[in-house]
Formats: C-alpha cells, sequence, structure tokens
C-alpha cells in the first residue's frame, strides 16, 4: 500500500540498490570463500560460545544432571553473596597489582641496560628470555620444587646464608603463597617486557638524547624526561596486556597450589574451574567467567582513558 | 637529515653552552658508554642473568641424577653419576626396572600429541587467518567491515568465558564420538583431537596482525596480477602470501608457542591418559603429588626443548615479530 502512495523515482531507485547489492554480492563472491572458514569457526566457537555462555548464566546447568532449569538472576545473586568469591576476587587483585609493575619495572630497567653498546647483550637477552620461552606449566612445576619446603633449593640457600633461621614453608603458608605465586610469574614474565621495550628503546631516535645531553641532561635526567615519555606507549601495550593476562592467572596456581592454602590463592579463573569441572555447576561458572570479564573491561577501559587524557599523543 | 634536526634543535640564538672540563674531549658519541657505567651495568646483568639461569640449570642436571640426589641436602649441581632412568621412566621407554616399575610412569604419546595438535593448529590457523586477512584488507565487499569489526570486537572476550560453552558445544557435536544427529548420546570431540584443533584453527587477534600488514601492499601490484590474468587464489598464493612472510613467520611462531604450551582447554577436554598432551602429563602428575621428580624434571626438559629450538632457529624473527605486529614503541 505504501508502495502504491510513494514516488515512482524512489521506488525504482531501491530496487536499483538492491540490485546492485546483489551484483555486489556476485561479483565479490571469492572473498566470502576466503573468510568462509575462519568465519564458520569463529561463528561456532567465539560468537556461538558467548551467546550459550550468557544463556547459561541465567540456568541451573549441571552436566549429570539432565534436568536444567531456568532460575532467572539467582546466578548473579549467589556470585555477590558468595564469600569465597569476593575472596577469589581480592587474590587476582593482589596478584595482578604486585605482579604487573613488577614485571614492568624490572623488564623496562633490563632494556635500558641492555640498550648500551656493552658486550654480551645477546647473551643476557637470551638468558633473560629463557623464562619466556619455557613452558608455562614446566615453570610452574619447576619452582614448585624450588619452594619445597624440606629440599628445595630456596631454602637450602637462604639457610646457608643466614637470611632466615627456619625452613619457610613457601606455598603453604598463608601469607607468602601469594608473594611466591607472584615472584615465579614475575620471573617469568620479564623476559617479554624487556624485549618489548627493547624495541621500543630502538625506536627513539638518537638525535633526542643528543640534545638532551648538549642541553647538559644527565643520564637519570634524560630517562626520566626522554625515555619514559617516549615510551609511554609501549608501556601502555604492557599495561594492558600484563593486565589482561594476570587476571586470567591458572596455571601456576593448579599446578603450584590448587588454590590453598585456604583459599589464599584462588583466583577467579581457579574458582571458576573449580565450579565447571569439580562441582559441575556450568550455569554459575559462567556467572563467574562474565564477572572476571566485566573486570578486564572495566580495567582495560580505564586504562586506555588515563593514557589519552594524561597521554601526549 | 641529521644535519638538519640537530640544527633544528639547537636554537640559533641560545647561549653557548658552558664550557665543559676537559675530560670532554671525545665527539659526542651515542657509542660510548664510560667505563664505569659499564661496570655498573655488568654489576646488575650479570647477577640477574645468573638468577634467570640457576633454575634451568638445576631443572637440567636434575634431570640426569635418580631421585635420591634429587632428594639430597645440599643439592647436587653436577650429578657423579648421570643417569637416563627419568627420560626412560617419564617416556616409558625401554626397559623398565622393577624399581622403576613400581615409581609408575609417564607416556610418550604426550608429547607425540603435543606436537601433532601444535603443529596443525600452526598450519591451519597461518593459513586460515591469512585467507581472511586478505580478504579484510585487499577486497571490497559488501559485510566486510560489519564482519571485521564483530571479530575485533571478540578479542577483548578472554578465553574463559567461552571454555564453558565450549566444552558442552564440543560434547553435543553431531555424528563424532558416539553422538546421534543432534549431538546427543556420546561425548562428541572431548578427548579427541578434533576437540583440541578446532576451537584454535582462527584467532582474530592473528587475523588483525596479517591485516595490518596486508595493506600495506600496494594495491596496484595486485591489480597487475588481475591483468595478467591471474586468479583471487593464484594472486592470494603467489603474490600476497610471500609478501607477508615476515608477518606470517610471526603468527605461525607465536600460534606454536601457544599451542604447544596450552593448558587450560586441554586439561579440561582430556581425560583418557592416552591422549593428554605434555603440559597436561606434567601437571597432572604433580598435582596427584607424586615424589618422582626425576620424571617430571626428565618429562620437563623434552617439553621446553621444541619452545627453544623454535625460539633459537626463529630469533630474527621474534624481533621482527614484535616490529610488525605494531608495537612499535
Amino acid at each position: 500500500m505504501s508502495r502504491a502512495v510513494a514516488p515512482a523515482g524512489e521506488d525504482t531507485q531501491r530496487t536499483g540498490r538492491s540490485s546492485g547489492l546483489r551484483r555486489r554480492v556476485w561479483r565479490e563472491r571469492s572473498a566470502y570463500l576466503f573468510i568462509a572458514p575462519g568465519v564458520i569457526v569463529f561463528s561456532v566457537f567465539t560468537l556461538a560460545a558467548l551467546i550459550f555462555a550468557f544463556y547459561l548464566t541465567f540456568h541451573r546447568w549441571s552436566i549429570i544432571e539432565p534436568d536444567r532449569p531456568f532460575v532467572g538472576t539467582q546466578n548473579y545473586e549467589d556470585m555477590i553473596h558468595d564469600e569465597r568469591f569476593v575472596q577469589s576476587v581480592l587474590n587476582t587483585v593482589y596478584f595482578t597489582g604486585a605482579s604487573v609493575p613488577l614485571t614492568m619495572i624490572i623488564g623496562l630497567g633490563l632494556a635500558l641496560l641492555l640498550n648500551q653498546p656493552i658486550r654480551g647483550r645477546a647473551i643476557f637477552r637470551t638468558a633473560y628470555y629463557l623464562p619466556v620461552v619455557t613452558p608455562f606449566v614446566v615453570s610452574a612445576l619447576l619452582w614448585k620444587w624450588l619452594y619445597n619446603g624440606e629440599f628445595g633449593l630456596f631454602n637450602y640457600y637462604l639457610m646457608r646464608t643466614r637470611l632466615i633461621d627456619e625452613p619457610l614453608l613457601w606455598l603453604s603458608d598463608r601469607n607468602l603463597a601469594m608473594p611466591a605465586v607472584v615472584l615465579m610469574s614475575v620471573w617469568s614474565g620479564v623476559g617479554f617486557s624487556m624485549v618489548v621495550y627493547l624495541a621500543g628503546l630502538q625506536a627513539i631516535p638518537a638525535q633526542l638524547y643528543e640534545s638532551a645531553k648538549i642541553d647538559g641532561a644527565g643520564m637519570w635526567r634524560r630517562i626520566r624526561h626522554v625515555t619514559i615519555p617516549l615510551l609511554r606507549p609501549t608501556t601502555l601495550f604492557l599495561l594492558v596486556i600484563g593486565i589482561i593476562g594476570s587476571l586470567q592467572v591458572f596455571t601456576q596456581i593448579f599446578v603450584m597450589t590448587s588454590g590453598g592454602p585456604v583459599n589464599r590463592t584462588t583466583t577467579m579463573v581457579y574458582y571458576m574451574y573449580l565450579w565447571a569441572f569439580k562441582y559441575y555447576d556450568m550455569g554459575y561458572a559462567s556467572t563467574l567467567a562474565f564477572a572476571l570479564f566485566a573486570m578486564l573491561l572495566v580495567f582495560t577501559a580505564l586504562q586506555l582513558r588515563l593514557f589519552r587524557d594524561g597521554g601526549t599523543e | 637529515m641529521t644535519d638538519v634536526t640537530d640544527e633544528q634543535t639547537i636554537p640559533a640564538l641560545a647561549p653557548p653552552p658552558p664550557a665543559r672540563p676537559k675530560k670532554r674531549k671525545r665527539p659526542l658519541d651515542k657509542d660510548h658508554v664510560t667505563l664505569r657505567a659499564k661496570l655498573g651495568s655488568y654489576l646488575i646483568l650479570a647477577p640477574v642473568a645468573i638468577l634467570f639461569v640457576a633454575p634451568f640449570a638445576w631443572l637440567i642436571s636434575a634431570s640426569f641424577q635418580p631421585i635420591s640426589t634429587i632428594f639430597a641436602n645440599p643439592p647436587t649441581w653436577l650429578p657423579d653419576d648421570p643417569t637416563l632412568d627419568g627420560y626412560k621412566g617419564f617416556l616409558n621407554l625401554g626397559e623398565l626396572s622393577e624399581a622403576q616399575q613400581a615409581q609408575g610412569h609417564g607416556d610418550w604419546r604426550w608429547f607425540a600429541n603435543s606436537a601433532f595438535v601444535a603443529v596443525t593448529i600452526t598450519v591451519l590457523q597461518t593459513f586460515f587467518n591469512a585467507l581472511c586477512a586478505y580478504a579484510f584488507a585487499k577486497r571490497r565487499f559488501p559485510g566486510r567491515n560489519v564482519i571485521f569489526v564483530l571479530f575485533l570486537a571478540t578479542m577483548m572476550v578472554p578465553g574463559q568465558v567461552t571454555l564453558i560453552p565450549n566444552y558442552i558445544i564440543i560434547q553435543h557435536i553431531p555424528f563424532f564420538g558416539g553422538n546421534d544427529w543432534l549431538g546427543n548420546g556420546g561425548h562428541g570431540w572431548l578427548d579427541s583431537y578434533w576437540g583440541l584443533i578446532m576451537p584454535g584453527v582462527v584467532s582474530a587477534f592473528g587475523i588483525f596482525l596479517l591485516r595490518q600488514f596486508m595493506l600495506s601492499i600496494p594495491d596496484e601490484l595486485l591489480d597487475a596480477a588481475r591483468v595478467d590474468g591471474a586468479g583471487e587464489l593464484r594472486i592470494f598464493w603467489s603474490v600476497v602470501l610471500p609478501l607477508c612472510t615476515p608477518a606470517l613467520a610471526a603468527n605461525a611462531i607465536f600460534t606454536f608457542q601457544g599451542a604447544w604450551e596450552d593448558f587450560f582447554w586441554p586439561l579440561v577436554i582430556l581425560s583418557d591418559p592416552d591422549k593428554l598432551t605434555a603440559p597436561v602429563g606434567l601437571a597432572l602428575f604433580v598435582v596427584q603429588n607424586r615424589t618422582d621428580w626425576n620424571l617430571l624434571f626428565a618429562g620437563s626438559v623434552i617439553a621446553t626443548l621444541p619452545m627453544i629450538l623454535v625460539f633459537v632457529i626463529f630469533q630474527r624473527h621474534f624481533v621482527r615479530g614484535i616490529a610488525v605486529t605494531g608495537i612499535k614503541g
């Protein structure tokens, strides 16, 4: 009916446009073949999975029970009142807050030292990068041994050098377990920060340093006023990547502490793992996963905002 | 060019820099580092390097020790009597002595599984990523931007959010693992190579990186190939891919490493002891509180070797990889 009212010109224009679209689709048909494998896999394991995960959060869904009732926002309410969940968030924030800055600062320091024309740079770079190349599970179990209370190398050498009198129970001490995991994670992450910072440092034109030198700036002032501001994009990149990675910490926890002692190292992802694959409650576990997702989004948005506002760009 | 910028940075009317004590005889040379700074640098670099390398030295040494000296105090750094028992035991190869059999063993298949899965994922993902990236970078087809933005948007989604639904999806793949056409009845792709490989054959991040790289290929080159009568597949294979070698290498290296040490996904979908990958096999060994640390250390060394090899062989690509992935500082 509306078509009869519409002016004739618009009508032909519309059909013209849609047949044009069809023609363009047909002309570029090979492009769709190019993206087909990617799009199919992506649709199933990312898009469908994401929608399904959201659906799960509103259901009580156990792998072992056939009955999977809709429970509304029950899972979300449970989560807010779940003390262990709150504890897992705090643990995760603790881990991230300690490991990310440490990894970045040590990485920057090493990169600055290695950016000088000194002998043996390649050897040092390889040494620091070695832990990055090591499979994470291997690093975790190696450190689990190093931390061993009775036979571990840490206790042995710390006692030999009289730094401690009693052997420390690194991974089973309530207050030491998380720092121990942080230390291991820093060890395995520093090499990456270093390499990225080195790449950033090499992109800084040498003239800037020379002119700063001519202006009488000492080494510290050059680092403070030339290097660090120019490394801002690198720092932002490492910060975002580091925080995203640390909030998802799992492997170290699984191998080294299994979340103990008394939940002191139960991180968000480990807690989610427990609910999904030990208690088989996929609905609640998905809800926990979405909480993590929300946290990631908030953190990343905050950082990007922070850097854009105070940025030099 | 250097001269121009130097002149620009020194204002013509600025007072001459204060005369410096005579020690500044050398011309300003960026490669010049004072001896003191050098020594200081080594004083920091060397001990830190030792801290970084010592655990590996211990790992390698311990992998050749019998269990008795591993637990000895003080620790043995150089085994008097190196043995391959740990390796034999973890790989479950060769004749195991009675003591070893009592101790339990690993399985060489874990490494074969890891190798097969990691190589397959690397090859397929690099290829599929490149296909997508080419279409997004160089073709103008309706819907391109919508699909591309959709890919990009999901880069933010952490793997854990899709892990649980994917577990259920994998379990219900029709016609596999005893499933009917509705995907019920069996275990689907759980406990199979399919389940390990398929979710990993595309990566939004990889597509994004390759696309950025391909944008720099001039359109004229592709048009010239078209004029010469090359089909789209031919252009992609013979013109685009060779030009993208650095980016493809970076994508392949990072994918291989990620796949080789992937832990969470294999951990949840595998349960058959024959089907485990190396990291999962190792981790389950530890978590079950086994005390056969000599096996564990031997297994760890083997699990680390491919990563080190890839790193050593492609070291140059690593640095370039970081450059092409857009992290330019």
